[in-house]
């Protein structure tokens, strides 16, 4: 049991730090794929398109194995987070755009006959509109990354599925501590879910 | 930029738009004097609304010039047509406001908020001076009960209401109303055209009026604008265009438009 709370714990850190990342990186390639720099745009454009079109899995092994070849050695926590970051970034950064198009027009209209500058509007008029507008699809995100967090254990990330594992090639029991981490990401699962939707309630529902 | 009296408030030199290969606005001289009101009417798409939002910086044009307080919007440099950029732009767009056909409200922000957050923000005013102008203008218009409401629960008048109040926050020179009760409700056009009657009646505010509603253009404009295809065909007092209109395609407009009214 204490083995398993403590890949708990490795697990929920890898879920939350990735998602921040992943929301933050995505709102940058949202930004980027926007530039009046066309070359900038078509290359952040690419960048998404390659992370998006190759495996989580792929993408785990080539951060464990490639960036110590270059000289930069990170925990395997670390590369792990910063893969899940990287891999869901290309998701949220759709789900952003999506959120940004779905703002009537007439929005930007108004925004520049007042006067706002740039990054007021983006700040206090359209992402505040677009972000309730998109939150159930980020809430989706968030609960399959988390249960994605298992494949960090292909590089050595001692989350719940790794310590279930070490736990039953002890005791030659595997049954228990599957069961266990079964039971315990379809409850937090489940919790996320309804965290997420009273989330939603509270800056949907009010506006509509 | 000062509103100096000796310029018009709006001048357009040989306008040309274009959406693609579609003409929309083509060799269109307008000259709005301070403190006019001018209506524009004309069937959709013969280019009205496409005036104001030129003037309000929202469509780029491809030929011509576009004075605003005698400051040049767009004008001719080495044979290309420029834009006004930076500070040029910014304080062309603090002299004048725009009222939407669809209010355009941002929905996050309450009524005061809607009010308050473009003169904090903008012309760097503080919040209890911006306040207690705002708390005067939604008076103004009727809606002093409102300020803490959000704009989904107010009515589609009480809503442009709120628009218009809006856009007098930012104190403009230059008011462009574009088919403000379009999208209203017969019953609640009258609240807003009391609203705009006032606003005619007791500013020195130059307004800009796209309009259908013909009596309310007749009862508050100095001149009125028939425009057809991208032009100008007629510009004249009420009286001439509404009583006495010259022009062939001004009077069969105005037969269509009476008797369907």
């Amino acid at each position: 049991m204490p083995r398993l709370l403590s890949g708990l714990t490795v697990t929920i850190e890898a879920t939350v730090l990735g998602m921040l990342l992943a929301l933050a990186l995505g709102l940058f390639w949202t930004i980027c794929r926007r530039s009046p720099n066309k070359l900038l745009a078509g290359l952040v454009h690419w960048i998404v398109e390659f992370v998006r079109s190759t495996p989580l899995l792929l993408q785990l092994y080539f951060f464990f194995y490639v960036l110590p070849a270059a000289g930069i050695i990170l925990s395997p926590l670390l590369t792990g987070l910063l893969a899940l970051g990287l891999h869901y970034s290309s998701y949220t950064t759709e789900v952003y755009r999506a959120g940004i198009d779905a703002v009537p027009k007439g929005q930007w209209d108004a925004s520049t006959a007042l006067g706002f500058s740039k990054s007021y509007v983006w700040k206090s008029i359209i992402m505040p509109q677009a972000i309730p507008r998109v939150l159930p699809i980020l809430g989706n995100y968030f609960i399959a990354m988390f249960k994605d967090t298992p494949l960090l254990s292909a590089i050595t990330v001692m989350e719940i599925f790794q310590q279930a594992r070490l736990v039953g090639a002890e005791q030659f029991r595997y049954l228990e501590p599957f069961k266990m981490v079964g039971i315990v990401f379809l409850i937090l699962s489940l919790i996320a879910a309804q965290m997420e939707i009273a989330l939603e309630k509270r800056y949907v529902v009010r506006h509509s | 930029m000062s509103s100096d009296t000796h310029n018009p408030a709006v001048q357009m030199r040989q306008v040309e738009k274009k959406y693609g290969k579609q003409i929309v606005l083509s060799e269109l001289d307008l000259d709005v004097h301070q403190g006019e009101k001018l209506a524009l009417i004309g069937p959709s798409g013969s280019g009205k609304s496409t005036i104001l939002r030129i003037l309000m910086t929202l469509e780029a044009i491809q030929k011509g010039e576009v004075y605003i307080d005698g400051s040049p919007l767009w004008k001719n440099v080495n044979g290309k047509t420029t834009s006004a950029t930076g500070q040029d732009l910014h304080n062309i767009r603090t002299h004048v406001g725009m009222v939407f056909q669809h209010y355009n409200l941002f929905p996050h922000m309450r009524v005061l908020e809607n009010l308050t957050a473009a003169p904090i923000q903008v012309l760097n005013k503080n919040r209890e001076e911006v306040d207690t102008l705002a708390r005067d203008l939604l008076e103004k218009v009727g809606l002093a009960d409102k300020a803490e409401a959000w704009p989904a629960e107010l009515s589609g008048g009480q809503k442009q209401r709120v628009a218009i109040a809006r856009a007098l926050a930012m104190q403009p020179d230059i008011m462009l109303l574009d088919e403000v009760t379009s999208a209203l409700d017969p019953e609640v056009v009258g609240e807003v055209l009391d609203v705009l009657r006032d606003l005619a009646k007791h500013s020195g505010m130059t307004m800009l009026l796209v309009t259908h509603e013909m009596a309310f253009a007749k009862e508050i404009a100095d001149r009125v604008l028939f425009m057809d295809g991208g032009h100008i065909v007629e510009s004249g007092t009420p009286e001439q265009i509404f009583n006495n209109p010259t022009e062939e395609r001004t009077q069969t407009f105005l037969k269509r438009i009476l008797r369907a009214g």
